[in-house]
């Protein structure tokens, strides 16, 4: 039996020699992560898994988890980058609590990511960097394959990375060359072992490394040989097969949320008719934004990498004047440079699209991981009486109608209008029914051309009387020539004014733009009216809350849940809502943020549940407080209540340790 | 002329793109309701007058100029102009003065702000603009002091300066603007003096018809808080001597009779001598040319302003090269993706290369 046989035909030859005939287990769903140094191109493997995944029709969600360091030191704990994908032949909401497989590269990823898998499951690992020397620098002092640490395990250890080595040597590399490409190795098992189409894989390669010729042939021989170890090897007896999920019918792709959101701009401005002006200044999580935008340059999208976060603003703000559509893309601390120059926007009532993708804080925080702790700072964070709407996408492929919200609220009301993304809706990807471009709807920039005012004037701060959105006439117009800036304007005439009355009147005026702005009513999914809790969120927390709630459902718990895509104004049937539940649960990813805005304009006495660990809510434990709530607020005893933890013990799928039992061979490092 | 109605108007190289006017225009037009509000005797009025009665000689439509400023007392200044204007925020004139001028090829955008504005808190914006070489014109009143606040010393200020914030003398070593603006490496650098209509005139006219950013520094009196600053430059018995005259393709010599001129003077930097010393006499002096290539030699000009109170310094064209103008380059880029993409389809971008249909 070759090991590394590699095939000449690229449809990969099923009919090998087998001594053990494989079983095709059905699944119905997975949970797999992929763990390596940040050199290792876990990312990468990742993004590849899930491209096949999705072209299979799985339903699907991502969680990328890298370091902020862009290469920490080799081996090492802090190094350590992983991407946790959840595949299932039915609609998932979330990466999942805990991988059901990890495929861990070197000694650092298996014990930083070890504490997340339970035993019983599955990790595949990388024996090549097992030595005593790699081991000690992470704190073993043995080795853990050996001393009994992974008992209850299901552990393959294979040496990856020499088979890697062996499967491209015909191409010359060097041996550092060489088993860089064990990530594709690594890949194409594990596409075998979950019976991944593999095409789009080849000519992902092909295209990648066209330029270079030898890399390209070694990462796709590495590809092949990993699937046709699989196939060969015997170490697998059983390989699984997660059918495709039902879902609405339509033309599907897989998007990250920060691609999507970058679409969505382009979309807004296009159904405005206006150019677009991206001003922006590179930070995590939010560049890969500017990067899209800047390749859209044929789609009239300028962008501008300023020289800071302020200057980003505005340039924005600066294009919005002209007549275009102003944007700047940031996370939390660039929001708080951009704070003085929103507060202008506010003043000069000009549409401008401003994104926050929240990572970790206060201040630097945790660049990488996700958060949604901005929420106060973008309601308030301005001097003076300065509203604005905020809007939060509730998972990645909403961020992109989510933007053209934002662009239809900004040009509609002239106003600075807020974006709130986090870093797990940014990187984290998921199957996206196409839109159809021609159905989304239109928005009327709506320029003021002719003199309003009676006496052939033209008054820039006349209003809409239905929106009170002001008369916006752009450079260029004859006759409409005006001045504006942060001073404090009079009523209709837009001059200077100081006048007591005057100022009371338009920060009233500004304050009912901003509260009259049209938002849809929030829905509540409450299966048969009886729920007693209400679980409400927004954001980045859709995902992890929809499963509790399913969880909690499936052991017969009665849980009403809604989700807030508007944070300001909030829909105006919101109040009513609260109301008429006994308690409402609010989890957030900050210390009660939301939660305090309810109880300050609703008087209601909300529950906060809150977790700041830098990672999006896991499921289970959200069961566990929602099944609680629930027997509590039912008025069933403490020591009586068991939904909670009914709900949190919740599987859906099967786990892949039976199966494997007694037919892995965990004996073969080689 | 009748090419001026078929909209391509023989406007300067740094006005193409903005329409021309197809009548004659007046000082008046210029003018804003607005009353001014300056304290009296304060440099700023003079500049607005200037301007006021510089715009109409430009020959494009009024509304295809647009004012930015950011604060202080000079970013008043758009409030007084019948023109498109935006008052803003503290030193970020720059950066929306770029955003406006990158979306916007139809306007001529000029930034009024000032010493503090400009160079205190919105230092960084100006230096990237200057490096970007914006096509925007940028007009910085230097008085020396910060006058909206009422009094403390500015980013320019002397050495030793007594203010409300320095009761024992200022211990910040100024600014001098022309100078930073060459380290941006700006490719039009200029100096003028509130006071002096004619040249102030001729200077913004160099600066609109520049391609890029201009950078003008105007020396203007704040009669309040730091009256005089300038007098060497007005008072008729010292300025022959104060004005170091920059005039491109002529010898460097002022002073009463011409008595004083430029020479060279070891590692690239220049000097001023008594012209009755030299052994060449006038032969030996710099012959000003503004086009030189290395900003090193305006750069050596401009060292020749004094660094505390100011009694000589260089008035006039520094520098003035052509490099590609950013939002020309930024525009030429989407143009070139369009014409070798043609449109974008949103329709085909969204939905990419992987995708799969459920029935």
């Amino acid at each position: 039996m070759s090991l590394t046989r590699r095939p000449a035909d690229p449809s990969f030859d099923l009919e090998m020699n087998r001594t053990v005939t494989i079983e095709v287990k059905q699944l119905d769903r997975v949970v797999i992560r992929f763990a390596g140094d940040s050199g290792d191109g876990m990312q990468l493997t990742g993004d590849r898994f899930t491209a096949e995944t999705a072209s299979f029709g799985n339903d699907l969600s991502t969680l990328p988890n890298f370091p902020a360091e862009i290469r920490a030191p080799a081996g090492t704990l802090p190094g350590v980058s992983s991407f946790q994908l959840h595949f299932a032949d039915h609609d998932i909401l979330t990466p999942g609590d805990a991988p059901d497989v990890l495929i861990a590269m070197n000694p650092a990823a298996l014990k930083a990511n070890l504490k997340d898998v339970p035993r019983g499951r599955t990790l595949i690992v990388d024996t090549a960097d097992f030595t005593a020397r790699n081991l000690k620098r992470i704190g073993y002092d043995e080795n853990p394959l050996e001393t009994g640490e992974l008992d209850g395990y299901h552990v393959v250890p294979l040496n990856l990375t020499g088979m890697t080595v062996e499967s491209v040597k015909e191409f010359g590399l060097s041996r550092k060359d060489a088993s860089r490409a064990k990530n594709m190795y690594a890949l194409g098992l594990v596409s075998w072992l979950f019976q991944r189409p593999v095409e789009s894989t080849i000519s992902f390669l092909e295209t990648k490394f066209a330029s270079k010729p030898d890399i390209r042939d070694a990462n796709i021989a590495a590809f092949r040989a990993g699937y046709n170890f699989g196939e060969t090897a015997e170490e697998f007896s059983v390989r699984y097969e997660v059918k495709p999920a039902s879902m609405a019918a339509g033309t599907y792709r897989n998007i990250s949320g920060n691609l999507a959101l970058a679409y969505g701009l382009v979309a807004g401005a296009q159904r405005a008719g206006l150019p677009m002006v991206l001003g922006a200044y590179p930070i995590t999580p939010a560049s890969d934004v500017l990067h899209e935008l800047s390749k859209l340059k044929r789609f009239n999208v300028t962008t501008i990498q300023a020289e800071d976060e302020i200057a980003g603003v505005g340039a924005a703000l600066g294009a919005s004047f002209g007549g275009a559509l102003g944007v700047t893309t940031s996370s939390g601390p660039g929001i708080s440079l951009k704070s003085e120059t929103i507060g202008l926007g506010v003043m000069l009532e000009l549409p401008l699209v401003v994104c926050d993708i929240q990572r970790a804080g206060p201040s630097t925080g945790m660049p990488t991981k996700t958060e949604q702790a901005d929420l106060l700072q973008v309601m308030f964070g301005r001097n003076g009486e300065a509203p604005l709407p905020v809007l939060a996408a509730q998972s990645p492929a909403d961020c992109f109608a989510i933007a053209v919200e934002a662009a239809r609220i900004a040009v509609t009301y002239r106003t600075p209008v807020i974006v709130l993304s986090d870093g797990y809706l940014a990187n984290g990807s998921e199957p996206w029914k196409i839109p159809v471009i021609e159905d989304l709807p239109t928005i009327d920039p709506n320029f003021t051309t002719a003199p309003n005012a009676p006496d052939g004037k033209y008054l820039p701060y006349e209003r809409d009387p239905e929106t009170l959105a002001r008369a916006w006439a752009i450079p260029g117009t004859a006759g409409l020539d005006h001045r504006i800036g942060g001073l404090e304007k009079e009523d209709k005439t837009g001059n200077i004014s100081y006048d007591p009355a005057n100022h009371d009147l338009m920060i009233r005026t500004r304050q009912a733009k901003v509260d009259g702005i049209d938002v849809p009513a929030v829905e509540v999914d409450d299966p048969d009216g009886t729920a007693k809790v209400l679980v409400l969120g927004w954001g980045s927390t859709y995902g992890p809350i929809g499963a509790a709630v399913r969880r909690v459902r499936k052991v017969g718990g009665k849980i009403a849940q809604a989700h807030l895509r508007h944070l300001n104004p909030f829909p105006a049937n919101l109040g009513d809502v609260l109301m008429s539940y006994d308690k409402v649960l609010v989890p957030e990813m900050n210390l009660g943020q939301l939660a305090m805005l309810l109880r300050a304009k609703y008087l209601v006495d909300v529950v906060s549940y809150a977790q700041v660990r830098g990672m999006p809510l896991g499921a289970a434990e959200l069961a566990e407080v929602i099944g609680n709530l629930v027997e509590e607020t039912e008025g069933i005893d403490d020591d009586a209540r068991h939904l909670g933890a009914a709900a949190a013990a919740v599987k859906h799928g099967e786990a892949l340790v039976a199966e494997q039992n007694g037919h892995l061979k965990t004996e073969g490092a080689r | 002329m009748s090419a001026v109605e078929l909209g391509m108007p023989s406007l300067p190289h740094g006005l193409q793109g903005v329409p021309a006017a197809t009548e004659p225009q007046n000082r008046k037009e210029y003018v804003s309701d607005q009353e001014v509000r300056w304290c009296p005797g304060c440099g700023d009025y003079a500049v607005l007058a200037a301007f006021q009665g510089f715009l109409p000689e430009l020959g494009i439509k009024r509304e295809n100029v647009a004012m930015v400023s950011g604060i202080g007392c000079s970013s008043r200044f758009p409030y007084y102009l019948s023109t498109y204007g935006m008052h803003s925020i503290h030193g970020r004139a720059p950066a929306i003065a770029t955003g406006l001028a990158t979306a916007r090829p139809d306007l001529s955008v000029w930034v009024v702000t000032g010493d503090g504005d400009a160079l205190s808190i919105g230092g960084n914006h100006l230096i990237h603009t200057l490096r970007r070489n914006v096509n925007l014109k940028i007009l910085l009143f230097n008085n020396r002091i910060y006058g909206l606040t009422k009094g403390q010393y500015s980013p320019t200020s002397e050495p030793g300066k007594v203010t409300k914030s320095t009761p024992m003398g200022s211990v910040d070593n100024p600014f001098n603007p022309v100078s930073l603006a060459l380290g941006a490496e700006a490719t039009f650098v200029a100096r003028t003096v509130d006071s002096d209509r004619k040249h102030l005139t001729s200077v913004l006219r160099a600066a609109a018809e520049h391609r890029g950013t201009a950078f003008v520094e105007i020396y203007q009196n704040c009669p309040i808080f730091n009256d005089n600053a300038f007098e060497a430059f007005k008072d008729p018995e010292t300025r022959d001597d104060a004005i170091i005259p920059l005039v491109h393709g002529e010898p460097i010599r002022f002073g009463t009779d011409g008595h004083l001129g430029v020479v060279r003077d070891g590692f690239a930097s220049l000097a001023v001598r008594e012209v009755a010393d030299l052994p060449g006499g006038e032969s030996d002096l710099v012959v000003h040319d503004a086009h030189t290539e290395d900003p090193a030699y305006a750069f050596a000009l401009s060292r020749l302003t004094d660094g505390g109170v100011l009694h000589q310094a260089p008035i006039g064209v520094f520098r003035s090269v052509d490099r590609p103008a950013y939002d020309d380059l930024v525009r030429q880029q989407i143009t070139t993706a369009q014409e070798a993409q043609g449109p974008g389809d949103l329709q085909s971008l969204v939905t990419g290369a992987d995708t799969w249909t459920v029935n």
